[in-house]
Order: C-alpha cells, then sequence, then structure tokens
C-alpha cells in the first residue's frame, strides 16, 4: 500500500501537507492495537488535522446512504473526527492529515511520550520529516522515496487534476471528477471549500488534504 | 458493476466519478452504461456517491420539465438520487479487479487492505529491509489509469534476470505461477486492475541496475509506473540509499518516514 507516497507537485506545493499514520504489523503485534489506534488519533486529534480517516470505516469527510433532496440547497455538514476515533474497533491504518509542521511536532512529541508500540509513519516531503523527528528527539527507522511517475506520461491530465487526484492514493478522486470541480469553481457555481469536501468524501482512508486542495482550486481558478 | 435501467435517470452524475471513465450516456436508451471491459469494480460509483433514494418515475419527469424550460439545475455532483448503481456478482477472475481496485477489500493472500503489503510502514517491528538493502514498490496503473495483468507480466519476467527477491506476501506474488520466470496466471493478463503492486528487496549495491531496467521496461507499457525505494537508516537516521538515487540522475523529495516507534511484543506484554 503506497496510498500516500506519490503525491504529484513540486516541493514548494507540499509543504501544506503532512500524513502522519499508524499501524500494527499483522500477526505480530496487532493484537489489541486497536485501543492504541485509538489512543493515536486521539492524540492526533488534539492537534487539529484537516482530515482524519480509519483505512475500513473511512474518513470524516464520507457519503450519506440516506440524503434528501433538501440536501442540494442545504448539505448537512460533515467532517466529525470525534466520530473516526469512537468508529475504530478493529486493527488497521489510521491516519491524520495536517497542514502546519508546528502541529506535526507537537504531535511527535506527545506520541513519544505515550510510548505506543504501534508504527508511525510520516508522508511528506522527506526533509522537513527527518527535521521534524530530530526537532521532537526522535531519529527516523526508515525512509522510502518516490521516484515518481514513469511510462506512458501521456496518459496523465494537467497539473492542477492530478495535484488534486493524487491526493487520494488509491485512486478514488478520478482525474475526470477533479477536473469538473476545477470546472464549478472556476464557473462560480462551487466555493473551493465545498469542492474540496466534495472530493473528500471519496477517499476512504481520510487522507485528502482539504487546505491543499482549496488552494490548487483557488490557483487553476485563476489559472496559476 | 452495472446500471439499473430502471432506476437511472441519466443525471450523468456518475460518469466523471468513474476512475476509469468508464460510464457514459447511452443515448440509445438514455440510461448510464458501464464498459466492462474498462471497469475495474473499485466500487468508488457505488460507495463513493450519496444516495436519495427516490422514484424515478418522478425524477424523470422533473428532469424532463427542467428540460423543456432550459433550466439549468445544479445538483450535487456526487449524488445518485435513485440508487441505480448495482454491484453484480463477482466470479474468478473478474473478482481479482475488485481486489486489486477497491481498498475496503482484503487481498487473501496479504490480509492486508489496500494493494500491498505493510513494506517499510512497519520495518520498525518487521525488520523486512535491513541497513545495506533497497526495497522496491513498483506500482503499475497508477494515477489513474489502470493497468491489465499482461503489462505487469513484462515487468516480473524481465526482474527476474536480476538479483531481486520478490517479497513473497504480495498480492502480485500470489498470482506468479513460476518465481524462475516470473510469468503470471495465465487466466488473469487480460484482467484490468486499478492499481498493482509488485515489491521486491535487494543490495543498495543493485538498485542502479534494478532501476535502469524497471525504466526500460516501463517506457514500452501502455500505462504508468509508480516507483517507490525504501531503505532502513542507520543509528544517527542517515540513509545510504539518497546519495546512490542522487548519483543516478534521480530528483526526490517526498518520502515515508517510519519514526521507529512500532515494536514486537515482549513475552510480559504479549
Amino acid at each position: 500500500m503506497t496510498n500516500t507516497l506519490h503525491r504529484f507537485g513540486a516541493p514548494e506545493t507540499q509543504r501544506d501537507d503532512y500524513i502522519v499514520f499508524a499501524m500494527a504489523s499483522k500477526g505480530i503485534n496487532d493484537a489489541g492495537s486497536a485501543e492504541k489506534l485509538r489512543s493515536f488519533l486521539a492524540l492526533a486529534v488534539k492537534h487539529g488535522p484537516v482530515n482524519v480517516g480509519h483505512a475500513i470505516k473511512g474518513g470524516m469527510y464520507r457519503p450519506s446512504e440516506n440524503l434528501t433532496p433538501l440536501a442540494h440547497w442545504s448539505r448537512p455538514a460533515d467532517g466529525d473526527p470525534e466520530a473516526v476515533v469512537r468508529s475504530i474497533e478493529e486493527p488497521s491504518t489510521v491516519a491524520a492529515v495536517f497542514d502546519d509542521v508546528a502541529k506535526v511536532e507537537a504531535l511527535l512529541r506527545d506520541l513519544k511520550a505515550a510510548d505506543l508500540g504501534v508504527s508511525v509513519n510520516i508522508a511528506s516531503l522527506a526533509a522537513e520529516a527527518n527535521a521534524c523527528c530530530q526537532r521532537a528527539g526522535i531519529t527516523r527507522h526508515s525512509i522510502e522515496y518516490s521516484l515518481g511517475f514513469h511510462g506512458d506520461l501521456n496518459q496523465l491530465p494537467d497539473r492542477h487534476v492530478l495535484e488534486l487526484s493524487t491526493m487520494c492514493g488509491h485512486g478514488m478522486v478520478s482525474h475526470n471528477f477533479a477536473r469538473k470541480m476545477i470546472d464549478l469553481v472556476r464557473e462560480n457555481r462551487r466555493t473551493p471549500q465545498q469542492a474540496a469536501a466534495t472530493m473528500a468524501r471519496f477517499c476512504t482512508c481520510g487522507i485528502f488534504n482539504l487546505t491543499r486542495a482549496i488552494r490548487v482550486l483557488e490557483q487553476a481558478r485563476k489559472g496559476e | 458493476m452495472e446500471v439499473d435501467p430502471k432506476k437511472c435517470v441519466a443525471c450523468a452524475n456518475c460518469v466523471p466519478v468513474c476512475p476509469m471513465g468508464a460510464i457514459y450516456i447511452d443515448p440509445a436508451v438514455n440510461r448510464a452504461t458501464v464498459n466492462l471491459d474498462e471497469c475495474v469494480e473499485c466500487f468508488t460509483c457505488h460507495r463513493g456517491m450519496s444516495k436519495e433514494h427516490l422514484n424515478p418515475t418522478l425524477v424523470r419527469a422533473v428532469r424532463r420539465v427542467a428540460k423543456f424550460f432550459r433550466f439549468r439545475f445544479e445538483p450535487e455532483p456526487d449524488v445518485c438520487p435513485t440508487d441505480a448503481l448495482t454491484p453484480q456478482e463477482l466470479a474468478w477472475p473478474r473478482v481479482v479487479r475488485r481486489a486489486f481496485s477497491d481498498p475496503l477489500v482484503p487481498h487473501e493472500s496479504t490480509g492486508i487492505h489496500g494493494r500491498g503489503t505493510e513494506e517499510v510502514k512497519t520495518n520498525d517491528v518487521t525488520g523486512r529491509v535491513k541497513e545495506g538493502e533497497a526495497g522496491f514498490t513498483i506500482e503499475f496503473g497508477r494515477p489513474g489509469v489502470g493497468v491489465r495483468f499482461r503489462d505487469v507480466q513484462k515487468m516480473t519476467t524481465a526482474l527476474v534476470a536480476l538479483p531481486v527477491e520478490f517479497e513473497d506476501k504480495n498480492p502480485v506474488s500470489s498470482l506468479m505461477t513460476d518465481r524462475a520466470t516470473g510469468a503470471l496466471r495465465a487466466d488473469v493478463l487480460d484482467e484490468k486492475v486499478m492499481s498493482a503492486i509488485l515489491e521486491l528487496k535487494t543490495r543498495l549495491e543493485h538498485v542502479p541496475a534494478v532501476l535502469a531496467r524497471v525504466e526500460a521496461v516501463a517506457q514500452g507499457l501502455r500505462t504508468i509506473v509508480s516507483i517507490g525505494v525504501s531503505t532502513r537508516c542507520d543509528a544517527a537516521g542517515d540513509d545510504r540509499l539518497a546519495p546512490v538515487l542522487a548519483r543516478e540522475g534521480y530528483v526526490f523529495f517526498r518520502g515515508k518516514t517510519n519514526l521507529g516507534l512500532g515494536r514486537r511484543p515482549t513475552p510480559a506484554n504479549a
């Protein structure tokens, strides 16, 4: 599963994008890990993430099974991180997305003190993550680098679409849907906030960064 | 995935939602239709769209009136008003599509939700990739293009000649019929999936040769190949992989950092 690794965009477009996630290793330390994962996410929520998610139960932005037609005029608000924390009942991957490295550093200090014993990773600019670890008194254990996309690159869409669609590494935010959201924002038929939340509902792991998406949509609106 | 023609009102909200572009409105019947050869059974349309469960006859009548007066209704773009998207029973080999495309379906081979294994994410617990070694995640079909296993096999058969060790507990490895040749099961070769991840391990000194082979093969594939390379850091948190990649001319800045906070249970707390 490399769903957080290959986000598209130049380094300067990724400075508000940090995914901190925790998981236990199947068959080794996953027994009884649900409580630890719940503790992890509760600590993360304390620091104000822009999104959180549970790989099986879903993120804080979710589709609804029972909308009424009134939703077209006034959509019920979604985005309750506490509901995601409460939903953790089994081992899986839980994630929190931050748009500020200072919040990540504060979370790392909490995690070090909590000593939960589950694996914690940061998907972000590698140098930023390493510096953040050092400030929090943590020595990184392993690193995986993204070497980007290769092969038939003619099949890829433009950069704004890619910056949005690759924020769900499982591919649940389609290129065509990201393009539609850009068009809706450019035509002033949706706000960037509405368009970002709509895309986030498709990302089942809750790793879609709404802050970054809003910024990308604003840039796309102006043709920047 | 199929569309129930009795329920579909041809609103077309599901058309851009499909990651593979497999849904379209068929003008002959004026209903959403799924190109089943391109559909990867990711369930994005069925699960990702909110539902209203409205009466299809009523919705069609309202749409017909609005269309007559050229009214432009701006509905929520992620809603299927009549719950028309219908999962179909999947048999072998089509069931492979969902296993490699729907992140909520665990692979039988790994028990992990998603398309790969835990790779370096739990390396602090498993010790899978050690100092002096490099772990590769070679992902096909991402982002949003999809891949058929025939293309994946071109890579597996090209890599077996190199000093690499395929990850055992990996969904692609589980489809190999012959580790010596890298051949995959013949009955899945034409199946299309959202993405497939090949995982392997080698020594750091072999990283340039593996990368050269992967890049060469990728040029001939009708899909995208995303490459990830990992290693174990030393006691100071430094890694010997970055200089190798820099020498090979790669520009890399994004990464996944394992903090080393995980641990194996001791007998006392097991």
